[in-house]
């Protein structure tokens, strides 16, 4: 199956900083990707890459031709001095008509707020609005950027079963990126660590099933979250240092 | 109709309201207040471009403004904080115009003329030329609207879409050019930017949409200039100022009014 967007030996700069060093990567059609990655690890800009908004320094990033991308972006200010309703965002770039608006925010759980601005929104309600306008031409590809930032571990793990809901609706990939390093969704088909560079690669563990896992996480997550082990098999040099341990269990119960 | 000079004042006044209202809606929703400043002030430097090399002063402005407006947004973003080089270049530019001025020998221009605008002095050519350019800048208005709007709300959400925030940018950067040359008759140099920006703040708190904004803006521009005009020739005042304080009551007005209403 062709890749819906492949990066070739990408390299990204901000001045003499080095973002992005050497990353490869592939979305095939309907995966569940997740990135991880300490605090400036590269993780937007690899987004903001795939989008164009980052114009790499080497490499090449190619996109399928056509290709329909929802995005989420992790914030977004909306400047007070712009009136917009919540109706009036969701027929931007594109217009849509009533119905369609009101299937959107419905689904998105949110099928009250059309008439509301979106500067007087709260983060949450801001959230799902962004996730259905990313949601409303069918999207090829999915991107979400700390989606779950500010949610908690219930929280975090009915917003996955929304996602996987959406992907089996959909059928899109969803490309994800994760503030947690060791705690992903259980349907990511692949988790992927970043650092610069891409240091490691993998499925992750399903913790459904076990109860002290399940002790771990509480009840309330139904599945929803997994464990990701770090497996770096590749010795790094002195210019690059993992600020995070590869032994997830121990930290995540101590 | 078009043989009395107030009603081609009216007239001339109407086609800047309406271009300058859509327009300025971006201008507040993107904060770029100086930079329409930036823009009309080097004009001055366009008109005595203009007059030193005998072309029209409509063409001379506009390049100067097309000039000036390009080069604040290559420059912005790069090592400086967008004020620091609006008001470096707004008042280098205003400054070397009327130093070049100084040295048109032969040529008597009126410089109040171009600083405050001249609007009774409106002809017929001039308000050809103001409609056009009117007309102009609302078509590319209009048709880029969805893009340009896509582009204000977040540059990355326009990127994702396939839409290229820099090109809304220069379209955006072009009809305020067009926009400046020809309102440069009707208020002048120094009150163009208050054409812009009063009557979109003033349409602020009545509006839901963009949309709404921007007719709303277009509305209390309209009104200004014919209200203005009105008042201007009852008690023999300067007529772009005057337009200027109209708008401006508006504004006070439709502040109220919000105050009121939270």
């Amino acid at each position: 199956m062709n890749a819906l967007v492949e990066f070739q030996d990408v390299n990204l700069s901000y001045g003499a900083q080095k973002v992005l060093d050497d990353v490869n990567l592939s979305i095939a059609p309907g995966e569940i990707v997740t990135i991880v990655g300490p605090n400036g690890s590269g993780k937007s800009s690899l987004l903001r890459a795939l989008i164009g908004a980052l114009k790499p320094a080497s490499g090449q990033i190619n996109r399928a031709s056509g290709l329909r991308i929802g995005y989420v972006p992790q914030k977004l200010h909306i400047d007070p001095t712009l009136p917009m309703t919540v109706r009036r965002f969701l027929s931007l770039p594109l217009k849509i008509i009533d119905a369609e608006a009101a299937q959107a925010l419905q689904r998105a759980g949110v099928y009250d707020l059309g008439p509301r601005q979106m500067s007087l929104l709260s983060g949450g309600q801001f959230q799902r609005v962004l996730l259905a306008r990313a949601l409303l031409h069918k999207p090829q590809l999915l991107l979400l950027d700390e989606a779950t930032q500010g949610l908690d571990q219930p929280g975090s793990a009915a917003f996955y079963r929304h996602i996987e809901k959406v992907r089996d609706e959909l059928n899109c990939a969803v490309l994800m990126i994760s503030h947690e390093l060791h705690v992903v969704m259980s349907a990511s088909d692949r988790v992927i660590c970043l650092n610069g560079h891409v240091c490691c690669e993998g499925k992750p563990d399903v913790v459904a099933s076990a109860p002290e896992y399940r002790a771990l996480f509480g009840t309330g997550t139904g599945g929803a979250l997994a464990l990701y082990r770090h497996d770096h098999d590749h010795a790094h040099g002195d210019g690059c240092d993992h600020d995070h341990t590869h032994d997830p269990v121990n930290e995540a119960a101590d | 109709m078009l043989d009395s000079f107030l009603v081609r004042a009216a007239l001339a006044g109407l086609g800047v309201a309406l271009a300058a209202a859509p327009l300025g809606c971006f201008v507040v929703w993107r904060r770029m207040a100086y930079f329409g400043d930036a823009t009309a002030h080097a004009s001055i430097l366009g008109v005595a471009l203009a007059l030193s090399f005998n072309m029209s002063v409509f063409a001379g402005v506009l390049v100067v403004a097309l000039i000036m407006a390009t080069t604040v947004s290559t420059l912005s973003g790069r090592g400086y904080a967008m004020d620091t080089l609006l008001g470096v270049l707004a008042h280098s530019a205003i400054a070397f115009g009327l130093v070049a001025v100084s040295f048109l020998e032969g040529v008597r221009i009126d410089l109040m003329a171009y600083l405050f605008g001249d609007i009774l002095a409106v002809g017929r050519v001039d308000l050809a030329v103001i409609w056009g350019g009117a007309l102009l800048v609302l078509a590319l208005v209009g048709w880029r609207w969805q893009q340009l709007l896509t582009a204000t709300v977040s540059p990355d959400l326009a990127h994702a879409s396939g839409i290229d925030p820099k090109r809304e940018q220069l379209i955006l950067t072009i009809a305020l050019a067009v926009v400046v040359a020809v309102a440069i008759k009707v208020v002048g140099v120094l009150l163009i930017a208050a054409l812009l920006i009063i009557p979109a703040a003033a349409a602020r708190p009545l509006s839901q949409t963009p949309e709404r904004m921007a007719a709303i803006a277009a509305g209390i521009g309209a009104a200004s200039a014919i209200g203005g005009l009105q008042l201007a020739y009852a008690f023999d005042t300067p007529a772009g100022p005057t337009i200027v304080c109209v708008a401006a009551a508006v504004f006070a007005l439709t502040s109220l009014f919000s105050l009121i209403r939270d």
